[in-house]
């Protein structure tokens, strides 16, 4: 398709939507008694429930379903697809690998941005301190993935480096390091690109919660004599509780799901595949929609309690 | 929020008040130590990129063989990069760039306003079965994309009744289609549920009123509703642009790997595989892929925080 062909079927998308949707309302609109009360109805809500229904349930559904079936879909096999999942070595290390993904990065993340937030909090170029740790919320984790790969990128130790790291360890006379390919460790230099992701994130809700704290508070833990890292410990942290749990379960829920990053740094070679990734491999490259289905069940199962938990704390932080 | 209002001279009561809490907490870690930690994070936090910029701007002999640092000490500047990566017959980001927008902008259009619509339905309208639906709609929130991916391209490829396939470039559309239509479904249950309760904050004497004076639902919505929805569908619209922008997943996957109507993210993933040591270009490719977000993200930053926290429970 040309330039030109491809601005054609977006604007012919576009129009024919908004022209389809203002039609249907005029004519809700004309049609008065308890029939029109039902078409005005209908015409709101059925194309979000049918576009849910069509692609969000039944595929749910399908999935758990041929999770329970061979690659090919040809017949049942039981919990054999759960089961490689939990015994193929392969497997294992991406299940070992996701765990500390979701182990290790929103408590890092949370962590930074929660002492980034204090430390500048109030001061002179907070705001402009702010975007610097926040812009990388913008960008798509491709574009990060990129960043960091230029950081780590590697030359044998005699060479001009062009990778920032590896020019540090050779300033302090160490040999450079194969950062993304050096196992077990090149999980955690992964994990790295998400916290500088989340960091902003976390900084952002947690500084907002930061200033809520009510003044009584404070200033009765001051005439106690409460102050410094007590006050940090027992004022300033039980009063962003709230917060900081649902900082910490939306980032969980975020690193579970992370793809882009591994294909893009690694491919999810050299022991760095995790379950979204080993997902895509086993549904769109090695074909074998059984395991993927049920790596993306497993991927369901795991996230259901955060979003759970995330979404009353959501509301309760909502209702105050 | 107080942290939105411009300081004034001499700080108010309430201003003070806010502030006292952060302000101990500030005290007890302003030491050295504490100002050389904040510095270090704003350091590691925007090194990475002033590098792969600084190299972007860099002639190719020299991005590889020195570190950007050196540019400091031995200036140079070219744009040979970016004009490599946007029109060079072997990576021709322009394509790209133009795919992104075509995704990009009937994937926010077509979800908001179902959305919108859908949002004032379960608001202000009474019909058999609704709080249950409703219920239904908020909890296809948990599902996450993956779980739907390989039965939702079957029945792009293969839909029943007999309908035309969606997928591939000699469907209708080219194959746009089936990005636009997984991003539109994708984002109807949150982008429902959060315009459901703003919709609901509209006092109910209002939409009474309107009713008692005649004025059916269609008029409600598109006369009262809209335009006091106008600042929440604008943060959401930002929201879903830069989730759809900056995609791989749902392009990937529904793209069907036909570069034909890939987008950036796609061909840049797919350059940092093939070339991934020309960081000339690779450097210049990802600013190009970046420029986007960054504008809308400063330029709308108010929004964007005020959306924060729902915005990233999604995918």
């Amino acid at each position: 398709m040309s330039t030109g062909e491809k601005f054609v079927q977006l604007i012919i998308a576009i129009a024919l939507f908004l022209a389809v949707m203002a039609a249907v309302l005029v004519i809700a609109d004309r049609v008065k008694s308890k029939r029109g009360e039902l078409l005005q109805t209908t015409v709101f809500v059925l194309p979000a429930a049918l576009m849910i229904a069509l692609g969000l349930l039944y595929p749910g559904l399908r999935t758990i379903y041929e999770s329970f079936r061979d690659a090919n879909s040809t017949q049942f096999v039981g919990l054999e697809n759960y089961q490689t999942i939990f015994t193929d070595g392969a497997q294992l290390t991406v299940l070992r690998n996701t765990a500390i993904w979701v182990l290790v990065t929103p408590v890092l993340a949370t962590f930074i941005g929660l002492v980034y937030a204090i430390l500048i909090d109030r001061s002179r170029f907070e705001k402009f301190a702010k975007s610097l740790i926040f812009l990388p919320m913008a960008i798509s984790l491709v574009g990060a993935s990129l960043i960091w790969k230029f950081v780590y990128d590697y030359r044998a130790t005699e060479n001009a480096q062009i990778g920032v790291l590896n020019e540090l360890l050779k300033l302090v006379g160490i040999d450079t390091y194969r950062f993304l390919l050096t196992e077990p460790w090149n999980t955690m230099f992964l994990i790295v690109i998400m916290i500088w992701v989340q960091a902003g994130f976390a900084m952002t809700i947690l500084s907002a919660a930061i200033k809520a704290i009510p003044d009584d508070i404070v200033e009765a833990a001051k005439l106690d004599g409460v102050s410094g890292t007590r006050m940090f410990r027992y004022i300033t942290v039980p009063s962003i509780r709230p917060s900081l749990i649902v900082v910490l379960t939306t980032i969980s829920i975020a690193t579970l799901k992370v793809f882009d990053i591994v294909r893009t740094a690694t491919g999810g070679n050299f022991e760095t595949s995790v379950l979204a990734y080993e997902f895509y491999v086993q549904s769109f490259r090695s074909f074998n929609g059984g395991l993927g289905a049920a790596l993306a069940v497993l991927i369901f199962i795991l996230v259901i309690p955060i979003v759970v938990y995330n979404i009353r704390q959501m509301r309760r932080l909502e209702a105050r | 929020m107080t942290t939105t209002t411009p300081a004034p001279a001499v700080p108010s009561k309430k201003q003070q008040r806010a502030n006292a809490a952060a302000e101990s907490a500030h005290q007890k870690l302003s030491s050295p130590w504490a100002s050389f930690a904040a510095i270090v994070i704003a350091v590691v936090w925007t090194v990475p990129t002033l590098g792969l910029f600084i190299s972007s701007f860099r002639p190719e002999d020299d991005v590889k063989g020195s570190g950007w640092w050196t540019w400091f000490t031995n200036p140079s500047f070219t744009l040979d990069n970016y004009s490599a990566v946007l029109s060079g017959s072997d990576t021709d980001l322009a394509t790209y760039f133009i795919n992104s927008i075509v995704i990009t902008l009937p994937s926010v259009v077509i979800p908001i306003t179902l959305a919108t619509m859908a949002a004032y339905a379960f608001a202000w309208m009474k019909f058999p079965g609704r709080d249950l639906l409703f219920v239904a709609v908020f909890a296809m929130q948990i599902v996450p994309i993956q779980v739907t991916m390989i039965p939702l391209l079957s029945l792009y490829v293969t839909p029943p009744f007999g309908l035309p396939s969606l997928a591939g470039s000699e469907a209708f559309g080219g194959g746009f289609y089936t990005i636009w239509l997984s991003h539109s479904i994708f984002a109807l249950p949150l982008a429902i549920y959060l315009l459901h309760n703003f919709m609901k904050e509209i006092p109910a004497e209002l939409v009474e009123a309107a009713r008692v004076d005649g004025a059916g639902h269609v008029r409600i919505f598109t006369r009262i509703m809209l335009p006091l929805m106008t600042p929440s569908i604008a943060a959401l619209g930002i929201f879903q642009f830069l989730w759809v922008w900056n995609d791989l997943l749902v392009a990937l996957v529904f793209g069907g790997g036909n570069l034909d109507i890939s987008p950036l993210t796609v061909r840049l993933a797919e350059l940092s595989g093939t070339r991934g040591q020309d960081w000339h270009l690779l450097s210049a490719g990802a600013f190009v892929s970046l420029v986007v977000p960054l504008i809308v993200f400063l330029s709308l930053q108010r929004y964007f925080v005020r959306g924060l926290l729902a915005g990233s429970v999604k995918g």
